[in-house]
Parts: C-alpha cells; sequence; structure tokens
C-alpha cells in the first residue's frame, strides 16, 4: 500500500528515528535508541505488549515529549528544534480518546478547527464533512459523555484530521473496542492511507490489527526495536506453516503420521494425529491431502497453521505476546506492592 | 490581536463558559453556599450593629461584602478543577498538538470564571436587596459591585489555574479552598478592622489583602462613592491577577513541554 515516492524517510510525509532514546529520571529506559523509517503513504504497525515503549516513542515523534537522545524527523522537519513545523503536518489520536464530555462532537470539531486557525467560514464544512466521514453525523449535537467508546475513537479520529494533516499518529487506536468498531476503524485508516496518501503510525497490541493493516510492522519489546518487516516478511523469517492432521479411526494414527512424514519430521500431536512442518510451504498442502487420500485414511480434521506474528515476537524476545502482557502486569504489581519485580 | 489569536480566545472562551454553564453542580454550590452563610450570619450577629462606631445599622449590608468574597473563592475551584480535568484526561496534550497559544489557553479559561463572576454578582446583590441590603451608591454602585465580583473573581481564578497547572491535580486544587477559607477567616470579615481588638487579629487582618477587598464592596454598600477603597480593592484584584497570571503562564510552559 505505500506509495511510491522518491522522497526518504524523512521527506514530506515520512517519519525517520535515528538513535531515539527516552530515559525517566526515577524510571527505566522507556525507549532506547529505537531507529526506524516510514516511507510517505505508507501504514506503519508498531507491535509490543504494554509497556514496551509504543507510547513514549509517539509522544516523542509528536513532539509532545523531548527525546533524551538521538534525532527524529516528521514530516522533513525534526522533533525537537521544529516543533511547531511538525505539529502542524501532523495529527495525533493519543491513548485513551482525550475529548470533553460536556461538549457536543460539533464543538469540539470547532474548537479544533480554529486552533488549527481554520477559517470561520470553513469551520461548519470542514467539521460537517469530517464527522460525516466518521459516521457521526447523527450524534454530532449529542454531548460526547453520553457516546459509547467506539464513538469517541472515530470522533478523536475526526479531531487528528481537522487540519488535513499528512501524517497521522494513532496510538493504539482500537483498544477496548467491540469488533465492529474496530474493523470499521480499519476501513477508515486503509482508506486515508490508500486514497488520500496520509501515512500512518500505528500503535497496537492487537497482533490481528498489526497483521490486518499495517503495510510494515516494527515489533518493539523493552524500548527496542527487536524485528522489522512486512508481516509477511517477519512470519517468513522464522519460519513455515505446519499442517496438523487427525485421522478419523484412531487406528490409522501410526499410518498418518507415516504418510506426513514423507514431508518433514512429523510430530505426534495431542489431537491424536500428527503434524509436519512443510518444507515447501503452503502449497504443499495440496500433496499432503492427495498423500493422504492415496494411503485411504480418512481425515477427521485437517488444519494449517500459518506462522503468526505472535510466532514472531516468540522467536524474538522468547516470550508470547499474550505472556508478555501478563509479565508487564505482574511486574508492575509487584512494583506496586514495593516487592522485587 | 490576530484574527488566529483571537478566533483561538474566543473558542476557548466558549469552551469555558458552556462548562460553566452545563455543570450546575458546580455553580449552585457557588451561589446557595455563600447565601447561606450571609442568611446565618445576618441573623446571628446583628447585634454586631449595636457596637460603637459600627458603620451600619443594617448587619446584611455589611456582611454581604463577605459573600461576594466567598463567591470568588468557588472560582478558584471551578478554573482549577476544569483545567486540572484537562490535564488528567489528556485534553491539554491535544491542545498542546495545535498551534494554541499559551496566553490564548489562560485568558479563555479565565472567561468561565468571568461569566461565573457576573452570574454570582447578580445574583448576591438582587437576594441581598431582597433580604435587606442596601446601595449606599445606587444603581452605578449596584453595577460597579458586579464589576469588583468580576474582578476579584478572575483574579482568583487565575491562583486556581496556577494550582492546577503546577500540580496536575484535581484534588491538589481542591485542597487549596480550606486556605483561602483562612485568608477570609483572619481578615476584616466579621468586623471592621477598627473595631477588632485582639492584637495579632487587628495585625494580621489589617496586611490580609483580603480585608481590602472586602471594604472596596463595603464602601459602595455602606459609604456611597469612596475613590480610595475602589482604588484599592480594584487595585489589590489586579495585583493578585498580575501574580496569578504570571505564574499560571510559568507553570504552563512547564507543562506544555512540547518542543
Amino acid at each position: 500500500m505505500a506509495n511510491d515516492s522518491s522522497n526518504n524517510g524523512s521527506g514530506s510525509a515520512g517519519i525517520e528515528a535515528i538513535g531515539l532514546v527516552r530515559e525517566f529520571k526515577k524510571g527505566p529506559r522507556a525507549v532506547d535508541g529505537i531507529d526506524l523509517r516510514v516511507e510517505p503513504g505508507e501504514i506503519y504497525g508498531f507491535l509490543g505488549p504494554n509497556g514496551a515503549g509504543k507510547s513514549t516513542t509517539v509522544l516523542m515523534l509528536t513532539t509532545l515529549l523531548p527525546p533524551t537522545a538521538g534525532t527524529a524527523r516528521v514530516g522533513g522537519h525534526d522533533v525537537v528544534s521544529e516543533g511547531p513545523q511538525v505539529r502542524s503536518a501532523i495529527g495525533a489520536a493519543l491513548q485513551e480518546a482525550a475529548l470533553d464530555p460536556l461538549l457536543t462532537g460539533t464543538e469540539h470539531m470547532r474548537l479544533q478547527t480554529a486552533l488549527h486557525g481554520i477559517g470561520k467560514g470553513e469551520r461548519e464544512r470542514v467539521g460537517n464533512e469530517l464527522l460525516e466521514r466518521v459516521g457521526l453525523s447523527q450524534a454530532a449535537d449529542r454531548k460526547v459523555g453520553g457516546y459509547s467508546g467506539g464513538m469517541k475513537r472515530r470522533l478523536d479520529l475526526a479531531l487528528a484530521l481537522a487540519h488535513r494533516p499528512r501524517i497521522l499518529f494513532l496510538d493504539e487506536p482500537t483498544t477496548g473496542l467491540d469488533i465492529q468498531s474496530r474493523t470499521a476503524l480499519w476501513q477508515e485508516v486503509e482508506r486515508l492511507a490508500a486514497e488520500d496518501g496520509v501515512t500512518v503510525f500505528l500503535t497496537t497490541q492487537y497482533l490481528e490489527e498489526a497483521d490486518a493493516l499495517a503495510d510494515r510492522v516494527g515489533i518493539i519489546d523493552h524500548g527496542k526495536i527487536v524485528a522489522e518487516g512486512t508481516p509477511a516478511e517477519l512470519k517468513a523469517e522464522i519460519g513455515r506453516p505446519t499442517v496438523e492432521a487427525v485421522p478419523r479411526d484412531p487406528a490409522q494414527r501410526q499410518r498418518t503420521i507415516e504418510v506426513l512424514g514423507g514431508f518433514g519430521e512429523c510430530a505426534e500431536t495431542d489431537h491424536k494425529g500428527g503434524s509436519v512442518q512443510l518444507a515447501g510451504g503452503e502449497t504443499e498442502l495440496a500433496e499432503v491431502v492427495r498423500a493422504l487420500d492415496s494411503a485411504g485414511i480418512a481425515i477427521e480434521s485437517l488444519n494449517l497453521h500459518a506462522p503468526s506474528l505472535d510466532d514472531v515476537f516468540l522467536a524474538k524476545t522468547g516470550r508470547s505476546l499474550e505472556g508478555a502482557e501478563e509479565a508487564e502486569a505482574e511486574s508492575e504489581e509487584a512494583a506496586a506492592e514495593g516487592a522485587p519485580a | 490581536m490576530s484574527d488566529g489569536l483571537r478566533a483561538q480566545v474566543g473558542q476557548l472562551a466558549r469552551r469555558s463558559v458552556l462548562r460553566t454553564l452545563r455543570q450546575p453542580a458546580q455553580f449552585v454550590p457557588a451561589l446557595i453556599f455563600p447565601l447561606f452563610l450571609l442568611a446565618v450570619n445576618s441573623g446571628g450577629l446583628k447585634d454586631a450593629t449595636n457596637l460603637p462606631d459600627f458603620p451600619t445599622d443594617s448587619y446584611i449590608t455589611f456582611a454581604v461584602a463577605v459573600t461576594f468574597m466567598q463567591g470568588a473563592l468557588f472560582s478558584v475551584m471551578n478554573s482549577g478543577t476544569d483545567l486540572a480535568r484537562d490535564i488528567e484526561t489528556g485534553f491539554l496534550n491535544r491542545l498542546a498538538l495545535t498551534p494554541l497559544h499559551g496566553a490564548a489557553l489562560l485568558t479563555g479559561l479565565l472567561a468561565g470564571s468571568i461569566v461565573l463572576g457576573v452570574i454570582q454578582g447578580v445574583v448576591y446583590l438582587v437576594v441581598g436587596v431582597a433580604g435587606g441590603v442596601e446601595v449606599a451608591a445606587g444603581v452605578g454602585g449596584a453595577v460597579v459591585l458586579v464589576l469588583l465580583s468580576v474582578a476579584v473573581t478572575t483574579a482568583f481564578g487565575t491562583i486556581g489555574m496556577f494550582a492546577a497547572l503546577r500540580s496536575g491535580s484535581g484534588e491538589a486544587v481542591q485542597g487549596l479552598f480550606p486556605v483561602f477559607f483562612v485568608f477570609l477567616f483572619l481578615s476584616s470579615s466579621s468586623l471592621p478592622l477598627d473595631l477588632l481588638t485582639t492584637d495579632w487579629f487587628h495585625a494580621v487582618a489589617t496586611i490580609n489583602p483580603v480585608s481590602y477587598l472586602l471594604e472596596a464592596f463595603r464602601s459602595l454598600l455602606i459609604e456611597g462613592w469612596n475613590a480610595g477603597e475602589l482604588a484599592l480593592g480594584f487595585g489589590i484584584a489586579a495585583a493578585i491577577f498580575a501574580i496569578g497570571m504570571t505564574a499560571a503562564a510559568r507553570s504552563l510552559k512547564t507543562r506544555l513541554v512540547r518542543t
């Protein structure tokens, strides 16, 4: 989905960071020397568990937090020395939609457009247009305090787009949303990148979100980028798909394992069958089916497990993303109780 | 003021006013509580008018000045709590990502205090007059009373904003209320300065600027037009405003850490 462009990552609508560090006085190194490059028009997914450094990175790239070391250019401007220029080029929907519950959607748009210096005559048109685009026209005159989580996120997105930014930062935009709201937001983000050429920097802790939406993914853990590439590249890097077959007749289990063994080293599974990593990739699946059929084995179930980004995270950090979330929560709990983490 | 800055101030002021008017739970107590105390005090302390040299024979006319001051103290809570909530919820970060001018934010936020000051001033005056308050300076004096109420409310509002920007916590702002109440208590709120016979109390009340704000209100209510008292009252309000606004502007720079 990334646009072809001669611009480099730090060009008119790109993002580039070199050795970006953020240390807090009494805390850990939240971001520990990040290098990244996002091309104009690209959707870049920044994936990692809670506390990995995603939001701190976004705060630095959006000029809200000065880096301790390193440099970053957003939209061609340095985030430290050219803050106002960076802010005029970007829109951001930060974690937890920061909205005023006492104002309506329309009033939010009016305030946002005025603060961005949009002329009085244009404000209403821009506001109405964006509210319609995110599906909030009907609720525009209702106070935001009565909005659902999904509606708040959509309004947050509309506000971030008020001044037509070339670069959009979305910090965990779908956290806590139901699948319908999540899908609607994904569609809008895809449309922004595809039709408007907006560069999107999206942080998420959802594997499927990064997988579905991002052109490229950076996986961050403990403040460092541990892997980067397209979802397909990352998955290919760590291995090939696995096929698992369970015979209808349990007596044929050994025979099933023998047949699967013809495609690689076969392992027994807990599901009364066998599994094998396909050396030739998923294209070998048809051959597996034909071989089992030729051997006269009736199959109860056949599953193809493609490597997931969680497998990538596991391979790079030794933990699953879910496990990392739990460990992080336990560590925070222990810290809160004063016990050694 | 440029068009852009004017638009920013206008929209932020509009938001501040809307927030004030849409939170009756915030401004109604600011109206009722001081009036309740006025009713209690003017009933219980009316014999104080028998003291030699007491400036009026209507204690409610003397006491209503305290009502204006108590109302102003509520503005510290309102402006400060609103701003602290913006910090806590991240709304200030949203504003920080726009080309927002710091002066526009502070000025816009004060609009809510100004509206509250007008509402309070008018309500206290109307209820007070209905209850027997006399305004020696006449209708013009009543208008100046409301203006003084707005000036004091706005001045105290800057202190609320400073506390919010400094602490980033609504609870810390609310913690200021008892402190201000002590200032009000240690002033000429119950008796005129000349009639405070306890030495230490007289000394404290004499250096307490709140006493001179009260005297400014009372001059219009009891004496008529007293340029000196009014100048002192408006001057102290202006000084509090200048100090509060400067401190708030400095804290805003620290709070808005954008590069």
